[in-house]
């Protein structure tokens, strides 16, 4: 048993369901209680769609407990196939339902519909929603994707994107275009906007350009074996990322690389001397093991951050960031536990996060900047303008969403460092408020500069607490730790104003 | 007393009770508003990475607030040996107690894996009580979806509450259901006018509120989803005042006047009370139903209000009732109800989605009450919609907030009817 509030994964259904929203003419017969149909708001609220998902729950209650449930699922069965018509029918069970143990599988197999029924086996008390997602677009790959001639002209599979994906509808719409300006089509995308019909096309592409390994690369895998399919193993996120895909599709077909960059912002805005106060700035990464990877590195090389911390949720993807991070000469935090990871960005106590949802709660409480760079995310991040990560566009849109929340810092600073000012100080109110500025009282004498004897612990004397204060807040959690490193290293019990700058000059950089 | 104008009542019309898909929530959704009523009160679901999936995502952004809720999710090693399931829980309480020591109420609450694998919760809750108390009781409900449906988490919740309450031999009126404070305060408030004072609430705020009950408690629902609760009420002793439930100007004097009739309040002074309220909330009412006469509307089962608020739709804001469906419609409860719903709409209990939606397609009501699976896809259809988890959340029981319960029903029409999104011509 694990104690958990916040989960950054659903259950391995969760991720069936992604599949079978994104595809078409494909219908999900869920066995699974009543109350699990709450799947459905993700895609209808957070995803925005204006249909509801194909999925079909058998809703169990209680007394249907026993010999009825089966006989349920083959009525649900067989009604969804009469109401939908579907191509194909996926076939599988939720936690509950997997206790029950009654083969949604092997009971659709003998009822002999007259379209490919794809059994699932999802173990939910192991994996999770990424791995449904992967599990599924494998098995509906396996069983409907045959070995047929190549295209006449150069095409490809895009694999992987799926509903509920973090920004996958625009990456699509990219990555179709940068291939398209390098004379390559695209055979099938899937599972997103595919139909069980398409997926038996899937074969006469050329190659297979993997978008995101969590959810397509077991598809991948299988067609490369089966099929003769190679794949791309770059994600097309930033701009070496792409040229670097670009540069292995040429190889894999032989076509040279061709990247029209007229539309590219990200380098020239990096380099531009605005920029410059981004230089080693300290970013924590988090989120799934793509996105991180694919974050860290335009974080160093493209943004000239410096990496201070990074890991991801999925177990899937451990490995590969653990790699990354011994590159990055930084320790890998592999968890699912936001708790662990608040911890370690409270020691870090980096001037950014790169995260999700969760960290950007976290950032919040901890009062640091955070740009959202992956899945979970709630609804304003499936925004109604073009947003891609991928290729060009995304590299500007990257540039801009990381940028923002530090812009602002910037601006909260100033505010900050002019406290004191007459005009700016805390309860002179907004002045574009219409409110009367209100002046400054003075601060009242400063307490006598002694602090009581908290024994082994350093602490702050009155001067240098206030003096710390002047600090820019986005890099005074830092000054603050360097200080009392430097302090407890030494065997100093209090803080003045002159270990404060003996702290500072010690660990200029 | 006056009585409301009579009608003649759908209690005895025949309903149409379907089996098949249930599109709707499962009781551990509850938890979401009991633990903001309930300050001291932890929920500990034990169940599957589901469930935990469920509350974050009917919970939005409540999540990052610290809440007090959370799940055990169990593994695969607690399914192949049900002996630890025990420890394991006991292991995982006794973490959860020493980082929250404000919790003074612990409620394990079971889910539909922890049903299915008859994990024994009431006795995992008798052990841990023993373990912490006096500090803290554990208490244990099921909220899973293979027994409850949405807001009867509420209900298993209440009902499991009710066998450890002191008794008394007070006369009182004890409220039951969790209402948000400013409503409860309202309720309070009138009752006290009223010169009815010895008044408790059902779920109280704290676990030492003095709450008891006995022989002389009379009590009276405020929420229609308590069947439960009402027969454990029962069982110790309490007595029932039926009557409708007070939503709406008519609703709230209906539930009022059963209140003050069981108390020998004399009419010119409950007059003398409710009047300027009363006129206020018709006045409120009249303002925000503007645009719902004449108009149809069809309800999907979800959270058990459908009658109540079918019947405040048709008789204070003049709309046409097509189908009102319920998950469950318990007659000792909602009996009053029935009697003042026109006869006319099709009364459902249970679901069939597909059919249901089927029905709806072919009645094209002006406004349908669904649930945020249906809503969107419906309004893609050209169907005005108005998401029904909003009214569980939302104050809008009693006079003051009768104006803004019409209101929720009136926004979607207003919205539909103010938005111009074809060219121009």
């Amino acid at each position: 048993m694990k104690l958990s509030v916040w989960t950054y994964e659903g259950p391995p259904h969760v991720g069936a369901l992604r599949v079978a929203t994104a595809m078409k003419g494909l219908h999900y017969v869920l066995h699974a209680p009543q109350g699990d149909t709450y799947a459905d708001l993700l895609f209808t609220m957070i995803e925005r769609r204006n249909h509801r998902p194909p999925v079909t729950y058998t809703t169990f209650q209680a007394r249907d407990l026993g010999a009825d449930t089966a006989q349920l699922f083959k009525t649900a069965c067989l009604a969804a196939h009469d109401r939908f018509r579907p191509q194909a029918m996926i076939v599988g069970a939720s936690c509950t339902a997997e206790l029950i143990q009654d083969d949604p599988g092997g009971m659709a197999e003998t009822m002999g519909l007259p379209v490919p029924v794809i059994p699932l086996d999802l173990p939910s008390y192991q994996r999770k929603e990424n791995f449904g997602a992967d599990e599924t677009l494998f098995q509906l790959v396996r069983a409907l994707a045959r070995p047929m001639d190549r295209s006449a002209h150069v095409t490809c599979n895009l694999i992987g994107p799926t509903a509920l994906g973090f920004r996958h509808r625009d990456d699509i719409t990219e990555l179709t275009a940068l291939l398209g300006d390098m004379g390559i089509g695209v055979n099938v995308c899937a599972p997103y906007g595919a139909t069980p019909q398409d997926l038996t096309r899937l074969g006469a592409a050329h190659f297979n350009v993997l978008m995101y390994p969590e959810t397509g690369e077991a598809a991948c895998r299988w067609m490369e074996r089966e099929l003769g399919q190679p794949y791309t193993r770059t994600v097309p996120i930033g701009v070496g990322a792409t040229r670097d895909f670009l540069g292995e599709v040429a190889a894999l077909t032989g076509r040279s690389l061709a990247l029209d960059e007229s539309r590219l912002r990200l380098p020239w805005y990096s380099a531009s001397v605005d920029s410059t106060y981004l230089t080693g700035k300290r970013v924590f990464i988090f989120g799934d093991g793509t996105h991180v990877a694919s974050a860290a590195r335009i974080a160093r090389d493209e943004m000239g951050f410096e990496v201070a911390g990074l890991g991801c949720y999925n177990r899937e993807q451990a490995r590969m960031i653990r790699a990354l991070a011994r590159d990055y000469g930084v320790e890998a935090l592999i968890t699912e536990d936001y708790l662990e990871v608040e911890a370690r960005i409270a020691e870090l106590a980096p001037e950014m996060i790169l995260g999700t949802q969760m960290e950007r709660h976290i950032g919040k409480r901890l009062g640091i900047p955070c740009a959202v760079i992956s899945a979970p995310v709630h609804v304003q991040d499936f925004p109604a303008r073009y947003s891609p990560q991928m290729g060009i566009e995304g590299a500007n849109v990257i540039f801009d969403t990381w940028v923002h929340p530090l812009v602002m810092g910037l601006e909260e600073h100033l505010l900050t460092m002019f406290r004191e000012d007459f005009e700016f100080h805390d309860d002179a109110g907004a002045s574009h408020h219409g409110g009367a500025a209100t002046p400054r009282v003075a601060d009242p004498a400063p307490a006598p500069a002694e602090a009581p004897d908290t024994g082994g612990e350093v602490i702050w004397l009155d001067e240098a607490e206030r003096e710390l204060r002047k600090v820019p807040f986005f890099v005074r959690g830092k000054a603050r730790r360097n200080t009392e490193t430097y302090a407890s290293e030494r065997g100093l019990t209090r803080i003045g104003l002159d270990t404060l700058y003996d702290a500072k000059a010690h660990y200029a950089r | 007393m006056t009585d409301p104008a009579p009608a003649t009542g759908c209690r005895d019309v025949p309903v149409l009770a379907e089996r098949g898909q249930h599109e709707v929530f499962c009781g551990l959704t509850g938890i979401i508003w009991l633990h903001r009523k309930i300050q001291d009160a932890f929920f500990l679901v034990v169940g599957s990475r589901t469930c935990a999936h469920l509350l974050q995502s009917a919970a939005g952004v409540m999540i990052f607030a610290e809440p007090r809720f959370g799940t055990a999710i169990l593994e695969e090693t607690d399914l192949a040996g049900l002996a630890d399931a025990q420890e394991e829980l006991e292991r995982e309480v006794d973490r959860l107690l020493s980082r929250r020591p404000d919790i003074r109420q612990l409620f394990l609450v079971g889910s539909c894996p922890s049903e299915v694998i008859k994990l024994d919760l009431s006795r995992a809750a008798e052990r841990l009580s023993a373990r912490h108390a006096p500090k803290v009781r554990v208490l244990n409900y099921s909220g899973s979806g293979i027994e409850t449906t949405f807001t009867e988490g509420e209900d298993a919740c209440l009902a499991a509450m009710v066998p450890a309450l002191p008794d008394t031999d007070r006369r009182q009126l004890i409220l039951v259901g969790a209402l948000p404070d400013v409503v409860e305060d309202q309720a309070l408030d009138l009752l006290s006018k009223l010169g009815i004072e010895d008044v408790a609430v059902l779920p109280a705020r704290h676990a030492d509120s003095g709450l008891a009950i006995g022989p002389n408690t009379v009590f009276a629902l405020t929420q229609p989803f308590l069947g439960g609760t009402l027969a454990a009420l029962e069982r110790r002793g309490a007595r029932h005042i039926p009557a409708p439930f007070p939503f709406g100007e008519e609703g709230t004097t209906a539930w009022l006047t059963a209140v003050a009739r069981e108390f020998g309040v004399d009419q010119a002074h409950f007059d003398a009370v409710t009047a300027a309220p009363r006129a206020r909330a018709a006045r409120a009412v009249a303002q925000a139903a503007e645009g719902l006469r004449d108009r149809s509307v069809f309800f999907f089962p979800d959270s058990q209000l459908e009658i109540p608020l079918a019947r405040f739709l048709t008789r204070e804001c003049g709309m046409r009732a097509i189908e009102v469906g319920a998950p469950y419609i318990h007659r000792a409860v909602v009996g009053p109800e029935l009697d003042l719903l026109d006869r006319g709409p099709q009364l459902a209990e249970g679901q069939d989605v597909e059919r249901q939606l089927d029905r709806c397609r072919d009645a094209r009501p002006d406004l349908t009450v669904c649930g945020l699976g249906l809503a969107n896809p419906l309004e893609a259809e050209g169907l005005a919609t108005k998401w029904a988890i909003e009214l569980v959340f939302t104050p809008v029981h009693f006079y003051e907030q009768a104006g803004d319960l019409a209101g929720l029903f009136s926004r979607p029409l207003r919205r539909r009817a103010a938005l111009r999104l074809e060219a121009a011509e």
